[in-house]
């Protein structure tokens, strides 16, 4: 049979071509904003700022001094979600993982973990607030909060962990078994230990997500103004990312020196986390012999 | 041995109610919902409830204006975040070499990570002023400003699922097509995203979801105004989405009372409507497995 014609060959691959650059350009317009908005955030932030900023409490309405107490409260309340998430989160991925059959109520489980994920953030937050703040009677508080972002934190570990459960080898396992091992010891000596740097990227990646969200803390653990320190879990808490969404919406005459200087400590914090759930996950990868 | 045999039993206890608890999370979420938004049923006529007019302190509760809000400012943030993110998720899967993958795959992740308030800020500062001058509008806080952000942040989503969905085609059919003759531009557009299509459509639905979630951004720039949307000329104006109602009303209103629950009910329709959207995408997925097993065997 002839071949096609050269003309019409060289055709296609101009069009080839062409589409390429493209795509090219749409993934230039998706990405080259991204490494703008970090460099941005970054190069107007640094001059707000110094040790005053970081670890002096707002004064003169929040028109000056620091932002400690919300560092802080961050701080808290990621701590608090990890706490109260992490353990629950695990121990879930290892059941569907390792115990859970093939079953309706395994399906039914999936199904509650997808509908988790998908629940607005918003709506987290009214949850908390009439279950935590509420009924138990945490009153606003880091408690609270802490509850209501490991609610929406677990769908993204058990998810994540789950799956770096499932990349261990299952020779592994009937290798252990073989020996005598029980069901558990062969999870904590052998799986658990294989899969943990998977596990503690997805741990890093929930909480970094609930360490920038508003919407959850807003009304169960989000206080507008608190100068002093929080000293108990049931107090309520300044946070960075409502404090950056207070000063840039609800207080008139707010010097952008300190909103961008208050974005850049919070763009730090995420920004640390993700490089740090990148650095953990490489390493394992570099170092794995499976 | 038998204190082995006993701390076994404790942990794998723990470990099956832990899988259990996703249920009993739902369940409890939309129980407190309900529990809390219900009673807006009853203390609030239908007309109201299904009226063009929010205005809770004048007794006008209709949700419609809101819906309408989030419809607008959703549509707008697909008409971006669907193009960029699939062309995006193409030249990740299917163009780009291993190292520059390497490069955009945790520079989307960064986006990912970027808190929406932040995003929300430089709306603010920088977005709308821009849009404002550009476009000669009364204001830059407007439903366009929450769409392009909006668009932004649905983009990860789908550039990850949808990325996802082309990795899983098989080797064989690209090779199949290539063997045919056709160039790799020819396979991309006729086999390989046909074959992931289902996956594809899943990634733009969970955009979608994560869209009409999104809170802060939308509060922070749509300009706030519960006014009924209608037609294209809206997108220009500001107005405001269930997200933002609930946020920005909620810290104001007395417990239990007719507008708390009125919020609630906000809460109850935002649960439904992301549930909906949510289960939609798994079954999708779900059957595109029993395909695929039924191909197989």
């Amino acid at each position: 049979m002839a071949a096609s014609p050269p003309i019409l060959s060289r055709r296609r691959y101009r069009i080839q071509r062409a589409g390429f650059a493209a795509l090219l350009m749409a993934t230039l317009v998706t990405v080259v904003p991204i490494i703008l908005i970090v460099a941005l955030i970054l190069w107007r932030g640094a001059p707000a700022i110094s040790l005053e900023f970081l670890t002096q409490p707002p004064r003169q309405g929040m028109r000056e001094g620091g932002i400690l107490p919300a560092i802080l409260g961050t701080l808290w309340l990621t701590l608090g979600t990890g706490v109260l998430a992490v353990p629950f989160g695990v121990a879930a991925a290892i059941y569907l993982a390792e115990y859970a059959p093939e079953s309706r109520w395994t399906r039914t489980i999936r199904v509650a973990i997808i509908s988790l994920a998908g629940i607005p953030s918003v709506v987290y937050g009214l949850f908390g607030l009439g279950l935590f703040v509420l009924f138990l009677g945490f009153g606003t508080s880091i408690l609270a909060g802490s509850f209501t972002l490991a609610i929406m934190t677990l769908p993204v570990i058990i998810s994540t962990a789950e799956e770096a459960l499932r990349s261990v080898p299952q020779s592994f396992r009937v290798v252990s078994i073989s020996l005598g091992g029980t069901q558990w010891q062969t999870i904590r000596r052998i799986v658990l230990p294989e899969a943990l740097p998977g596990i503690l990227t997805g741990v890093i990646l929930g909480l970094e997500r609930a360490a920038g969200e508003t919407a959850p803390i807003l009304f169960t653990a989000a206080a507008f103004f608190l100068p002093r320190l929080p000293t108990s879990p049931l107090d309520a808490t300044m946070a960075l990312p409502y404090h950056l969404f207070v000063i840039s919406t609800q207080v008139p005459g707010m010097p952008i020196r300190l909103q961008y200087g208050t974005a850049a400590v919070l763009l730090v914090f995420v920004l640390g986390m993700n490089i740090l759930a990148t650095v953990v996950r490489s390493r394992a990868r570099a170092r794995r012999q499976w | 041995m038998r204190g082995i045999a006993w701390t076994e039993y404790l942990i794998t206890r723990w470990i099956r109610v832990s899988g259990y608890s996703a249920i009993l999370f739902v369940l409890l979420i939309f129980g407190f919902l309900l529990r809390e938004g219900s009673p807006a049923l009853v203390q609030i006529p239908p007309s109201s409830l299904l009226g063009v007019r929010w205005y809770p302190i004048e007794d006008h509760f209709g949700i419609l204006p809101l819906l309408g809000g989030s419809v607008v400012v959703t549509i707008g943030a697909m008409l971006v975040g669907v193009p960029l993110g699939i062309t995006t998720a193409v030249y990740i899967a299917e163009v780009s070499p291993r190292s520059v993958r390497e490069i955009l795959k945790p520079l989307v992740e960064v986006l990912a990570g970027l808190p929406s308030v932040m995003l929300g800020f430089l709306g603010i500062i920088l977005l709308a002023p821009s849009l404002r001058r550009l476009l000669d509008l009364p204001t830059g806080l407007s439903a366009l400003t929450g769409a392009l952000l909006l668009g932004g942040i649905a983009i990860p989503t789908i550039v990850s699922v949808a990325e996802d969905a082309l990795d899983a085609v098989p080797r064989t059919y690209r090779e199949a097509a290539m063997a045919l003759g056709a160039t790799r531009w020819q396979t991309i557009w006729r086999v390989t995203l046909p074959a992931a299509r289902s996956g594809v459509l899943t990634a733009v639905m969970l955009g979608i979801a994560r869209v009409i979630g999104e809170t802060m951004t939308v509060m922070m720039v749509t300009g706030n105004a519960p006014v009924m949307p209608s037609g294209l000329q809206s997108l220009f104006r500001p107005v405001r989405t269930m997200t933002a109602t609930i946020a920005a009303e909620m810290g104001e209103v007395a417990n239990g009372s007719v507008h708390y629950h009125a919020l609630f009910l906000i809460g109850v329709t935002l649960f439904l409507i992301s549930l909906v959207i949510n289960l939609i995408a798994a079954a999708v997925v779900f059957r595109k497995q029993t395909r695929a097993e039924r191909v197989l065997s």
